[in-house]
């Protein structure tokens, strides 16, 4: 067979492949959607940095050929906080998953929001901290079962859009590893979008938070989050969160504009 | 205030050692602070932040000590000189990207103006408690620069030498400072942008497809290039190989970590900076840093006066430590002294490179204040005894 070149190649780092995502994982159509949005921004592929923490999700940065940073867990956002801040030129897209952004990394994203600092952050929430074995995350649904959940989580999950919205971020959007158009859309959307943007995509992780609440394998957890989905747009973000097993309600949810902080900055020194 | 175009406040001014450490910053030509106020600490962010319009430079305060050392770290890799500054609670907090700036060799420089401790301890009061901290903190095997000024003039010089270090080694910087010091205000002679000399990034110069963020040289620090030039590299926290891939193996450890401590080990000779005074007759050493050496002055005249031959050591790196010195010193002294602001920490390295060969003294300065040159007077008296 011919060696020939997927259109994808340019954006992927393919000499580390394969990749360590398990069969069934939402991660790496994620990745299709952002490399997918990217093509269509026409972006300087050489101005664009990726900037993971550490989890199944962290791994992002390390298979997309961009300038990428893999860094420490929950610290993605104020590392590309320096980033983007030292070089205004430089669009920065943060990928990571649900327990480095919003568990040890949450303050991290309530400040960016409020500075309204301009960086896209992609938040895949696989409901359980996955590296390490299926542990109890932040979001995880109400009665689910996890390693340290053994009786079911009795802690109220956090509302990741809610969070965005009321911290101050100028683009919120939920969609399920599935919906992969409209994810690849709300990418390209919050990649244009000046501000602090948030995407989060509802993963499945097939081999912890399914095996240990049987729900099945990877496609059929995939199937049964885009199936049970609910599109609606500008939906109250307080409405949205997520129950054990039931409807998940996806869309576009804010778009709205505030000043940035570059921009702020900028007119502070004009000053 | 005026400068010129770099930056440099050149003239003669009275200076806080905090007022002083934010000139240093700005006349090496760093551009990027990012901090979180804590006393004894601030002056040095509100001296940047006034100036910060003139230069072009960023400030941002961030939400906690965490954030601020990651966003140094960013903004470095961004091409940015950067700079946060902080007090013993907020360098507890730094300790993750300390070990983060380590593994991916970031140039970069941390302001520690130590307080009271532990915890939040005496907020404005003077303490060297966190000397060790310094040099240890951080998880895992790591070595580190650590610089301790003791006067405005030099907190002004040694911060730009803490810069030329970190780009020059490719390695986080510490400049230790403490209240008295920070507050201390004295004559700072700066002098014009031309004459200060400033250690340039090693920037990779090879042919772009060919990079690799890893691939060191002979003095084993690899070239660096920024975010944005076009070359896709990645870093990681973790055990890497040449490319910046993460691998973890036995290989990769011994290439890629071990190099880290021996590329600031096989140069501990240049990089050690001592001033000795008095050593040629000496029979009493004090070793001393910081803001306490300026008590041991004080102590040395008074001694010579009563014809005691004494002399003094003054670190001005803390780490690496100067093993050499002291172990060549140690065989021939009777005795050394060390006088701390806390209860034994650069003592113990004096013990483990005196190999028992001579006798030890320990001025211990352990309160929340900077004594008279008294107790240290008293302890080179008692050893001509």
């Amino acid at each position: 067979m011919k060696n020939v070149k997927h259109p994808m190649d340019f954006y992927l780092r393919m000499d580390r492949m394969p990749h360590i995502w398990c069969t069934g994982c939402g991660i790496g159509l994620t990745a299709t959607a952002f490399v997918a949005a990217m093509e269509k921004a026409k972006l300087d592929t050489n101005k664009v940095c990726v900037v993971s923490g550490i989890g199944c999700t962290g791994r992002f940065a390390g298979y997309i050929k961009l300038d990428s940073f893999h860094t420490t867990h929950g610290r993605a956002i104020p590392f590309a906080t320096g980033l983007k801040l030292a070089n205004p030129e430089l669009k920065v897209v943060v990928v990571s998953g649900d327990g480095d952004l919003i568990s040890i990394g949450g303050n991290h994203f309530i400040h960016a929001a409020r500075r309204n600092i301009d960086m896209v952050v992609i938040c895949v929430n696989n409901f359980i901290y996955a590296m390490t074995g299926g542990q109890v995350a932040p979001t995880t649904p109400l009665t689910a079962y996890t390693t340290t959940s053994p009786y079911g989580n009795f802690e109220p999950p956090s509302n990741i859009p809610q969070i965005a919205e009321s911290s101050g971020a100028v683009y919120v959007a939920r969609w399920t590893a599935l919906h992969i158009r409209r994810l690849t859309n709300s990418i390209f959307e919050a990649l244009n979008k000046p501000g602090f943007t948030v995407v989060e995509v509802i993963s499945p992780c097939a081999q912890y938070y399914s095996r240990i609440n049987r729900l099945g394998d990877g496609l059929d957890m995939m199937k049964f989050y885009h199936e049970n989905s609910q599109i609606k747009h500008w939906e109250p973000t307080d409405n949205l969160y997520i129950d054990y097993q039931k409807e998940i309600i996806v869309g576009k949810f804010v778009d709205r504009e505030r000043p940035t902080y570059s921009e702020s900055y900028k007119k502070w020194l004009a000053e | 205030m005026k400068t010129n175009d770099k930056g440099v406040l050149t003239g003669t001014h009275n200076l806080s050692g905090n007022q002083a450490c934010a000139e240093g910053a700005l006349a090496a030509g760093c551009r990027f602070l990012s901090a979180y106020p804590i006393p004894p600490s601030i002056e040095v962010i509100e001296r940047f932040t006034q100036r910060a319009k003139e230069v072009d430079a960023i400030f941002i305060q961030m939400e906690d000590e965490i954030s601020v050392l990651a966003a140094v770290l960013g903004a470095s890799w961004a091409g940015k000189k950067a700079m946060t500054v902080t007090s013993g609670p907020g360098l507890s907090l730094m300790m993750e990207h300390i070990g983060l700036g380590v593994m991916l060799e970031t140039p970069c420089v941390i302001v520690n103006v130590q307080r009271c401790g532990p915890s939040e301890g005496i907020p404005n009061s003077p303490s060297q408690g966190d000397v060790m901290q310094a040099r240890w903190g951080s998880h895992g095997d790591y070595e580190i620069i650590v610089i301790y000024p003791n006067s405005p003039q030099e907190m002004f010089t040694q911060t730009i030498e803490a810069f030329n270090l970190s780009e020059k080694y490719r390695t986080p910087v510490v400049i230790l400072s403490d209240e008295s010091l920070a507050r201390m205000v004295e004559k700072v002679v700066i002098p014009p942008a031309n004459k200060i000399i400033l250690e340039p990034r090693k920037h990779y110069k090879g042919p772009k497809n060919k990079y690799l963020p890893f691939k060191y040289d002979k003095d084993l620090v690899p070239p660096m290039v920024n975010a944005g030039e076009g070359y896709k590299f990645h870093i990681t926290g973790l055990t890497h190989d040449e490319k910046g891939y993460p691998v973890m193996n036995e290989e990769c450890q011994e290439l890629n970590v071990h190099r880290l401590v021996r590329k600031i080990r096989n140069y501990v000779d240049n990089i050690t900076n001592i001033e000795e005074k008095n050593l040629s007759d000496a029979e009493i050493v004090v070793v001393s840093y910081g803001i306490t050496s300026r008590t041991v002055d004080k102590a040395l005249k008074q001694a010579r006066k009563d014809g005691i031959n004494v002399g003094s050591i003054r670190l001005i790196t803390v780490w690496p430590f100067p093993d050499k010195e002291i172990m060549k010193l140690s065989k021939k002294v009777k005795a050394f002294i060390v006088p701390e602001l806390n209860f034994g920490q650069i003592l113990l390295e004096v013990q483990r490179c005196n190999y028992g060969n001579a006798k030890i003294r320990f001025v211990e300065y352990g309160h929340e204040e900077i004594q008279n040159s008294d107790p240290i007077l008293n302890a080179i008296r008692s050893l001509t005894k």
